[in-house]
Order: C-alpha cells, then structure tokens, then sequence
C-alpha cells in the first residue's frame, strides 16, 4: 500500500475513547470465561500428571479407578491420534502437541499428562484420578540450558535434531539459526571499547489470572463442539481435529471471554483430552486447570543463556556487535532462539552484526509463546551491554542510541532494509520527556532501553452484516484479548459513517467465517483493523450500488460521505444524499442483505520500537528494588482508542518489571518446579509498582489503511534492561542474571554470603 | 458422602442448598448455584478473583468451606449493581479501562468497594496496599488505582 492512500488525519471515531461493548458484563459478573460454561448432563475431567522430571511410563492401571462411583470415562495415549507422527524440528510439531497433551512412552516434565478421567462431579473426578495407578521408571534429567548442552547430558528425545544444527553438537540441541552481515572481527578492531558479557535468564510464566478450561462434546459420530478460552479457536479445531483423527469442520470450536493469555492461550493443552473423553462417555465433558497444573503443565517462556559483544568508538559509534543466544522450551523443539536472535541488535544500524541462537531441549513444560516470544531477553543482554559501554565512555545513553539507530532505508541486523519505522521518534520523545530531565534523589538510579518486536499480519476473515435499521453485527475472529472489540467497532463506524454505538462486534464461532490465525503476533488491531476496514469498504460500495440502481445512475457515480450515498461526478444528476438506514430499511426489496466481508493474509505489519525510562531505588540492607517512577514511549503507528493503547503499554511495562524483579521457575534437584503457585511465583501486585506514564508515538504503517502497527507485545521487551540499568546506577552493581531477586542483588552487592 | 444443608443470604436474597462438606463457598457459588461472577484464579487465597464479603468482610470465597456459610451474609459482584444502575466504581472502571482482560475485576471491585466503605477518602498508598491481595496481570494496576480514587472523589462529593 503506497504511503499516499494512508488516512492518517480528519477522523470521526478513530483517536476517540469510546467505553468498550464488553465493559458491562465485566462489571456485573455476566461475562462467560472458559470456566463459566456448563451443559446439560455434563462430567468434570480431571488430568493424572507425572510427578517425575523424566520417566520411562511402565503401566497405567486404570481398572480401580474406574470401578468407582461416579466414574463414566478414561483416556490415556491409546485414545489419541496413531496418524500423527513425529519429524525433526518444527516439522514434527502436531506430534510434539500431542505428545505434550498426553504423554507416550516416558513422562519428559514433572507435570507431563499421562492419563485423564471423567466422572460426574468434580469431586468425583479428583477422588478417582488418585486411584490411577503409574508405574514409573525414573529416568536421569536436565532442566538447565547449558547443563543440557553439556556433554553426558542426558538425551531428551534422539532425533529430534534438525540437520541445520552444527556437527558434534549435543543431541538436546534441536534447532540452530545464523544471521548477519559484514565483518565482525574487522568491525571489533575499529572499536575503542570491546565489551562482552554472558547473561542469563530465567523461564517465567505468562501469569494470566484465568486458568484454562474448556467444555468439549464430541459423539461416536465425529460431530462435536468445544468451548474453550483461547488465542485462537480456529487453531483449537485444526489441532483437536488431528489429535483425535476428525474431520476439521465437524468440530465448531467457540471461543469464551479470555481472562488474559499473552501468548500462553496460543497452545492447545486440555481441549483434546475433554473431547476424547465426552467421546468414551457420550456425554460433555468440561475441564478446568488448577493454578498448579497452569504452572507445572503450560508453557512458560524460554530460559536464556546468551554472551554478547559490542564494539564501540568513542564518539559513541557502535562498530560491531555479535551474540550466542541458548534457549531452552522445555522437553520439544520450538523455544524462540530465532526472535531471539533476530531482535537482539535490530534497533541498531550496524555495518558488521552477527547472531547465532540454539534450540536446547530439556525436562521442562513445552514452552509456549509470551508477549513478543524471545525478544525480552536479547534486549536485556544486548542494552546491558550498551549501558556499560555509555558508562565507561562517558556518553549519554539516549544521544548514543540516537546516534547508532536504526532508520527508514538501513539494513537490519537480521537482513532486509527497514521500511518507515519510528525508533528515533521514541528515542527523540523520551529525550524531551520530562522524565528524563528530573534530578534523581540519593540512592536512587535511572536506566534507558530500547525494545523491538516484528509484529504479524496472518491469515484473516471478517464479515459485516447491516440490520434492516441501519446498525451493523460486525463478525470477527481474533479473541479479544485486550479491547479489540471497541477499536473494531470504532474503525467499522468509522468507514460507515454511523455511530460507534450503532456497530456491534463479536467474537464468532468456527463455522461462522473462514479461518483466522491466532490473536499473537500483535497483529489483531492490525489485520483484523484492516479486513473490518475493507469489510466496511465493501458493504459500502452495495450500498452504493442500490443508490445507484434507485436513481438510475452509473455505480461509479455514487460515493459514500457522513453515512449518505450521495451522487458524484458531472453526470450523477441531482439527488438527496440517502443516508444508509434508508437503504438498509429497504435492502430485502432492492437485491437482498447487504453484507461486507474481506478475507486474506495482510503482510504489511509494521515493526514496532519503544523506548523506556525507569527510576529505582535498592535496599542495600534487604536487597529489594523499589520502582519509583516508570516511562514508557513507544511507536503506535496509530492509536485507535488511545486509552486501550496505554492499557498495552502500562501491562507490558508491569510484566516486564516482574520478569525483571521477582517471577522465575525454580526447579529442585529432583526436576520438579518448587514454585508453582502465586504466592512463591510472585507477579506484581499493586503495592508494587508506581503509576506507569505513557507516550503514544505516532509513525503511521504504510502497511495499514489508518497506518496501525501493533502495540501489544513491544511493551515488554525494553523493561528487564532498563530496570537492569537502572540498579546498576543505583547500587554500583550489575546484575546479568535475571530475576534480580532480594538473595541475587545482596549477593552481588557482597553484603551477605 | 452425605452432604449439608446450608441456609444463608446471598446479595441479600435467601439462599438454601446442600453442599459436599469438602466445597469451598466458591464451588457453592458457580457450580451449585450459578454465580459465576466470582472467579478461581488459584483456589489458594492468593488472587483475590474469588473475593466476595461475608457479613462485610472481605474473604476469599476459595479458602471458606460452603458448610461455613450457614448464617452468614454473603455479598458477590452480582449484587454491586442496583436494579437501575450500575455502582459508581463500576461505571468508573469501564470509563478509565481498569479492566482489559476482566477476570479480575469481579473480586477487584468487591474489594475496592468494601475499601470504599470503611475509607471514603483512601490515599493512593491505601487503595493499592488494599487491593494488594488481589491480582491483575493484563492493566499494571495504574488504571484501576486512578478509577478507585476517582470514584471516591465523586462518591464524596456525592453525599
């Protein structure tokens, strides 16, 4: 799309703060998440888990368990899919999926399903699940990265190596990328300054407040239904379906109202087990995780082991800059070492850049996506890394960014030439922040880093219907996971001419619209944002059509203008605009319903950049970091509800302080996480954290027709560096190990042993 | 297992039903009597999604046996609405988006408007060490502190 037919001014709707369509039945308790559904006749599931890290499944016996009362159904692996098979790599990912849902031969995860049973109270279920007997055959583990590298490692899965990776490399390691440009050792030596520093972090959770759930009923004749909270029910159905050798549109998958999933509700983990086992009973079948299973059995996101180098000229030039980054997801292929990779040096314009990231398997849960997957960690070691550099040269830490930024028409670190992007306008924003000119009090330190996240278009269909009264239903299938429904709805009325109140979007079920791609990527306000907007545009020209054929005059001499056909061009004769509820009113009469619909695969997701600034103070006695003062800028493209928009900045900011304070996954020496709940895996709390301000910076997409890039996920990538930097200006010592715990910093401080 | 008779109050309403000595008020409420407002987020006490007031004590309906609400006055977010409207602090979290996601907002606004009631004038410290115990993941907390202390203003003004 050429820059010129961007609209990027003169809105009616756009840029307003409309309250939301599902803002009251939140309110009251009416809205229905995955949980809140219940069926006729209905059983509650319950999942038996592996208590071991890594064994060898010798015997299920099921038989007392199903003697009990109550009791109507099991699975185990036996009622899966014996079609799917495994493949190196990502190429064997539906059989990783299943593997992951129900456990074959070995348990590979302390939380790993090995059976499932279905009974007619959840009581019942939970009483009959400890009656299925496991007999296991313990086998050696590794839960960490490097450990998991390491020669004598004991060995996943053999095989699984995809042919990329480099000869003589560990069998865990899975999957190996390599990108960038130029002569990094010939870059290094121009430099004044070489730094180079290992960093690691550790795996944390997605966190949302919801466990999953779903109610599945699937009949002996292949025909079923789901409801579930998900990312993406289109994926929910494609998976079930193949799990479970069904055909896909015999499956109608309805996505409930999702209590939050930041990339953890793009995976499919219970839905295939409540269906298999509604299809043993005949009867529904509904399963709701505990907040132990949510941490033990769902992906978190990778944990990192990364060394990075750059080069730096006095001036503040960066000369070159490379990175090893190792990622582990746990016991399948799939941790995000490429976004990794790929992220690390992208806001920076570099002539010689290289990147290698690894793919490490190892006896944790199948990682699964967490806001810009990959991304958090190579920002922290790589703005670490440039924070020291600012420090030992004496160079403010925004004007060297600004100098070194990357810009329209430069070569990104991981290959193609930037398109229009607006790093140097965060950059610029933050600068003349007055964040950034206050004084800091004693004790306390301030610390700045950029962030960068792709964004995704992918596949996408929406539908718009008009109402005989001149009101549009507005069908859309990416799950709502942040106020997409409002800025759909803004962006429909928008293209109409008719009030936001008069369009009401929905989140519509499998057998309503052509495929949809997950709500990730950030991509929902974009693609979807687009297709609502062409939707809307072909809604209108029908309804410019029956203008056209009431007045007797060509299509083409009719335009849409405040909601009115109205007659256009030299030979369009005079007649009264006719606003759209006058032809709805008549639509029956004069052709039938008028319905828009777009269906395609945008690809012109702009990238999106942030730059953020963070204030803290250390408690050199106890260890702990307080955030006093948080800013947050970062590149929208354009903001369709400006408030749902600093909603994504103020939650990724939050997370991303968690990520950098307090939440990891710890496991014991036995392999099984020691911390899975909210009171030892602790994500922020409101007495936490500071009011987080926000800056919305506007660097209109040549890829949309508003010129929206997406918001949710870059929010999170600049946090853990930013707060890194920042302690280390505060307490004179940098920590390269994330979280930065109490018991971490008092170490790093030498205070206690 | 035989089950107990429990006879109590819910958002004023009364209430009689038969409950596992084992369930948890929470278990009452969405599964017997279709309350689903409140939520499970842990079913350990450590996120408040659950929160609902017994005799105008904030608890967690997830760590209270439905046995023990046998006398007892139990208040959920169903009951925060009036017939006619909505309570101020729910129009107020809709306008200021303190909820994105909106499965904490339940126990979020059972707490904030028991706060409300002991503390008409709570300072911004008060609001978020009192809604400390419960959890939002999606918002950061900034919007949901300023909704609470803005509702206080206009519910001070108000009277």
């Amino acid at each position: 799309m050429a820059l010129d037919s961007l609209k990027t001014d003169g809105f009616k709707q756009i840029g307003t703060r409309p309250d939301r369509p599902d803002g009251v039945d939140k309110v009251t308790g009416r809205a229905r998440f995955g949980a809140d559904m219940t069926a006729p006749g209905m059983l509650w599931g319950v999942i038996v888990r592996s208590p071991h890290a890594h064994a060898k499944i010798v015997k299920i016996d099921t038989s007392a368990a199903e003697a009990m009362e109550g009791v109507k159904a099991v699975v185990t692996r036996a009622d899966f899919s014996t079609k799917v098979q495994p493949a190196p790599g990502m190429r064997g990912e539906m059989w990783n999926v299943l593997e992951n849902v129900m456990a074959g031969e070995k348990a590979l995860y302390d939380g790993h399903a090995v059976a499932a049973i279905a009974a007619t109270s959840q009581l019942a279920a939970r009483d009959a699940a400890k009656a299925i007997k496991v007999e296991y055959e313990v086998l050696p583990h590794v839960t960490d990265v490097d450990k998991a590298m390491a020669e004598g490692a004991p060995v996943i899965r053999e095989g699984t190596a995809e042919k990329s990776v480099p000869e003589g490399m560990h069998p865990n390691v899975v999957r190996y990328h390599e990108s960038g440009h130029g002569d990094p050792e010939a870059g290094f030596a121009e430099a004044d300054l070489v730094i180079e520093e290992t960093f690691q972090t550790e795996a944390t959770h997605q966190g949302y407040i919801e466990p999953h759930a779903c109610l599945g009923t699937l009949g002996g004749d292949g025909k079923g239904e789901l409801w579930c909270c998900t990312q993406g029910h289109w994926n929910v159905q494609k998976v079930c379906a193949a799990l479970l050798d069904l055909e896909t549109s015999q499956l109608r998958v309805t996505a409930s109202e999702i209590g939050g999933g930041f990339g953890g509700k793009t995976a499919v983990f219970i839905e295939p087990v409540a269906l298999a086992l509604s299809r043993k009973a005949n009867k529904p079948v509904k399963i709701v995780m505990n907040r132990a299973d949510v941490f033990r059995a769902t992906g978190p996101t990778a944990s990192t082991s990364m060394d990075v180098k750059i080069g730096m000229k006095k001036d503040g030039t960066m000369t070159a800059a490379t990175g090893v980054f190792r990622c582990q997801g746990g016991a399948f292929p799939g941790a995000p070492m490429e976004f990794t990779s790929m992220c690390a040096f992208a806001p920076y314009n570099l002539a010689h850049v290289k990147q290698i990231g690894y793919d490490v398997m190892t006896n944790r849960p199948k990682q699964a996506a967490y806001r810009a997957p990959g991304s958090p960690m190579a920002a922290f070691a790589v703005e670490s890394v440039v924070d020291q550099l600012c420090n030992q040269l004496g160079l403010d830490p925004i004007d060297t960014r600004l100098k070194n930024a990357s810009r329209e028409g430069t070569q990104a670190s991981f290959g193609p030439k930037w398109d229009r992007i607006g790093l140097v306008e965060t950059l610029e924003a933050a600068k003349a922040h007055p964040h950034y000119a206050t004084p800091l009090k004693e004790g306390q330190g301030r610390g700045v880093s950029c962030g960068f996240w792709f964004n995704h278009g992918g596949e996408t269909a929406v539908s718009l219907a008009l109402s005989e009264d001149g009101t549009a239903q507005l069908a859309v299938g990416t799950p709502d996971i942040g106020g997409s429904r409002a800025s759909m709805a803004m962006m429909a009325a928008e293209e109409l001419g008719i009030p936001y109140e008069n369009v009401r979007c929905t989140v519509v079920d499998t057998a309503s619209l052509g495929y949809n791609e997950i709500s990730h990527g950030s991509r929902v306000t974009y693609a979807s944002g687009l297709a609502t907007i062409k939707a809307a545009r072909d809604a209108v020209k029908k309804l410019c059509a029956r203008a056209a054929a009431k007045w007797g005059i060509d299509e083409d001499a009719v335009k849409w203008e405040d909601g009115c056909a109205v007659p256009s061009g030299p030979n369009a004769g005079e007649h009264e605009p006719m606003p759209l509820a006058k032809i709805t009113a008549k639509m029956g009469a004069t052709g039938g319903p008028i319905v828009g619909h777009f269906e395609a695969t945008p690809e012109g997701a702009g990238v999106s950049f942030a730059t953020h600034i963070v204030d803290s103070e250390v408690d050199k006695e106890t260890g702990k970091t307080t955030i006093t003062r948080y800013t947050v800028v970062q590149d929208a493209g354009k903001a369709i509800h400006p408030t749902y928009v600093e909603g994504q900045y103020q939650g990724g900011a939050a997370q991303g302080i968690g990520w950098a304070l307090n939440e990891e996954y710890i496991y014991g020496e036995d392999g099984r996480l020691q911390n899975a709940g909210f009171l030892d895996y602790r994500i922020p709390v409101a007495s936490d954290l500071p009011m987080i301000d926000t800056v919305i910076v506007e660097v209109p997409n040549p890829g949309h027709p508003y010129g929206v890039r997406g918001v949710g996920e870059t929010s999170i990538c600049p946090p853990l560096a930013a707060i890194a930097n920042a302690v280390s200006n505060a307490s004179g010592v940098r920590l390269k190990q994330l979280p930065m715990s109490p018991p971490r910093i008092l170490k790093a401080l030498g205070t206690h042993d | 297992m035989s089950k107990v008779h429990v006879t109590t109050s819910i958002n004023g309403d009364p209430v009689e039903f038969l409950c596992d000595p084992r369930e948890t008020v929470l278990d009452v409420l969405r599964d017997r009597l279709g309350l689903t407002g409140a939520k499970e987020g842990c079913g350990t006490g450590d996120c408040g999604a659950c929160s609902v007031t017994v005799d105008g004590r904030l608890v967690c309906s997830c760590l209270m046996l439905g046995a023990e609400a046998e006398g007892k006055e139990i208040g959920t977010v169903e009951g925060i609405a009036t017939e006619e409207a909505l309570h101020p602090l729910q129009k107020k979290f809709i306008e200021y988006a303190a909820l994105q996601c909106g499965v904490c907002t339940p126990g979020i606004l059972v707490a904030a408007k028991n706060l409300l009631e002991r503390e008409p004038d709570p300072t911004e410290e008060q609001v978020r060490y009192w809604l400390a115990g419960n959890l939002c993941r999606c918002t950061g907390y900034d919007k949901i502190i300023r909704a609470v202390m803005d509702t206080a203003a206009e519910m001070r003004e108000a009277s």
